[in-house]
């Protein structure tokens, strides 16, 4: 159902999503269908086929010069299918399994608090706001381990401008989907849904900053936060909020999900931070996925090696306490 | 329980308990041969969490040998597999310290230092390996001889202390979430409480029958 044009295809040109989504659709009816007699929360936790990562569609993208030169990228079968969203369950695994329920169209990000105006973005306008951009980043999990991922986006920062906050915002926060119909939402998590992140505005507004709607030049699959997220690439990983819904402009920090449920472990900066250990483990090294086993410790850079780009914003505060 | 069936189950307690250390061999040699993702994405992670769950599982074993013969003396001719598997559990141990050193600390002395100063899962886990290694040393014949029944006896209530230490190593270790630890901590928590209870229900017994064969 996917055909692949030229590179320079416009994102306004791309497939009617409709016939992919059509797909899913009787997917997961034959899904349903099957398990009839099965109570709808058992169903969900079964065998499902999984979204098959080369049914995404293609978007056509420009080069930047933010993008991370000289870079192994991981391979897409791990950026698949090692993923850390809970909404789909703990394991690493699991949102690989589970995220084909996720229905990314219609969707659209609702944006309040300190705005002119109450908004709302349609995602297929998003796609067409500003060019997408290949980026590649480094991407570096709090639990040690990290990944090279090219990014499809643009900087968040054209987003925000869009958005009109009012100069009295300072802190902006993301809110990801909490539907129990498509997620799991696991009770055992300890997570209150939905899942809540933020930045400051200024680290919002830095041209960094993604909002990404794909990786590897296609849509962004189910399991990597469809349809569109941030990144933060000098941040933890948990800091990208995924499958955003709403963004809110506020005065003071916002609570965010991690930092609430352990704040001795995941402040609300998570900046990666070599000098500052996780209390359970080091934070120095970390380990490189799909890279071979007597290969995969390197060392981690301050501000995960975006230290030139990024210091400045943390100017005279004591990365220590403030982690 | 004759000797030519004990020799065959001695042959099968050495395979169960080296074939998984034959397939992470296997797939040890394909990750770094032919097929990088045998051991998954994060292999480094595959191997640590494969030798500490196996280390516990042994140890968990082990420490059911005696309740098990305790509830069916049927069963007494267990004792004879307890050194084995307890010496099993000490070599997966010893794998699991090795995953750290070599692939997690990278066999930086420092690093080591820093972790085990620092990092209270750490200083559990060694604690856990420390206390297992007077066990695997006292495990011959010669050593119980040298120390006698008594107090060899006494040396190894350490294997409960180390398999303790071993939970808490694992609970402290993964993250906040995540519940893989309770099913080997509720076996740990069965086999402890069963060594007094099974106490005193011998000491229950022990005087009925005194008294019958007094009648």
């Amino acid at each position: 159902m996917l055909i692949l044009k030229k590179n320079d295809i416009r994102s306004s040109e791309i497939t009617p999503k409709e016939t992919f989504m059509n797909r899913r659709a009787f997917m997961a009816g034959a899904a349903a269908t099957g398990l009839g007699a099965i109570a709808a929360g058992r169903a969900f936790a079964m065998g499902s086929p999984e979204q098959n990562v080369a049914d995404l569609q293609k978007l056509a993208t420009v080069k930047s010069p933010l993008s991370t030169p000289g870079l192994t990228l991981t391979p897409l079968q791990d950026i698949t299918h090692y993923n850390n969203f809970y909404e789909f369950g703990v394991n690493k695994d699991d949102p690989a399994k589970n995220a084909w329920r996720l229905k990314t169209r219609p969707w659209s990000i609702e944006v309040e608090g300190l705005v002119k105006q109450k908004k709302t973005f349609d995602i297929d306008a998003l796609l067409k706001l500003k060019p997408l951009e290949d980026r590649v980043y480094r991407f570096r999990c709090v639990e040690a381990w990290s990944m090279v991922i090219p990014w499809v986006g643009y900087s968040l920062s054209e987003f925000i401008n869009a958005c009109d906050p009012l100069p009295s915002a300072k802190y902006v926060q993301f809110l990801s989907l909490a539907n129990s119909k498509e997620e799991l939402l696991p009770w055992n998590s300890g997570i209150s849904w939905p899942y809540s992140e933020g930045l400051r505005m200024d680290e919002a507004m830095h041209p960094l900053t993604l909002l990404t709607f794909g990786l590897y030049g296609e849509v962004l699959p189910n399991q990597d936060g469809a349809p569109v997220r941030v990144v933060v690439p000098w941040k933890y990983g948990f800091k990208s909020a995924k499958s955003i819904v709403k963004v809110k402009f506020v005065k003071d920090q916002p609570p965010t999900t991690w930092n609430e449920l352990a704040p001795d472990e995941y402040g609300f900066y998570s900046n990666v931070n070599p000098n500052r250990d996780h209390p359970r483990w080091s934070q120095k090294r970390e380990r490189v996925i799909g890279a071979p086993i007597f290969r995969q410790l390197q060392p981690t850079l301050m501000f995960n090696g975006y230290q030139d780009q990024v210091a400045k914003l943390y100017a005279g505060m004591n990365l220590m306490k403030d982690y | 329980m004759s000797k030519r069936w004990i020799v065959a189950l001695k042959v099968l307690a050495h395979a169960a308990c080296l074939g998984p250390i034959a397939w992470l061999l296997w797939h040890l040699y394909l990750s770094v041969t032919t097929d990088p993702s045998a051991l998954g994405p994060d292999p480094t992670h595959t191997v640590t969490f494969f030798t500490g769950r196996g280390t516990l599982r042994l140890l968990v074993i082990t420490l059911a040998v005696t309740p098990v013969r305790r509830l069916i003396p049927k069963l007494s001719w267990l004792v004879r597999f307890r050194r084995l598997l307890g010496l099993y559990a000490f070599f997966y141990a010893c794998l699991h310290l090795l995953t750290y050193v070599w692939l997690y600390a990278g066999w930086s002395w420092s690093a080591m230092v820093d972790d085990i100063s620092q990092r209270r899962f750490i200083t559990a886990g060694l604690a856990a390996w420390l206390m297992l290694l007077p066990l695997a040393l006292t495990s011959t014949s010669w050593s119980i001889r040298k120390l006698g029944g008594r107090n060899w006896n006494r040396l190894h209530w350490l294997t409960y202390a180390a398999a303790i230490a071993g939970c808490v190593h694992y609970w402290w270790g993964v993250k906040t979430g995540v519940k893989t630890p309770l099913t080997i901590t509720v076996v740990l928590g069965v086999l402890l409480l069963a060594r007094p209870l099974l106490k005193q229900r011998a000491l229950a017994k022990a005087p009925r029958e005194e008294s019958k064969s007094a009648a």
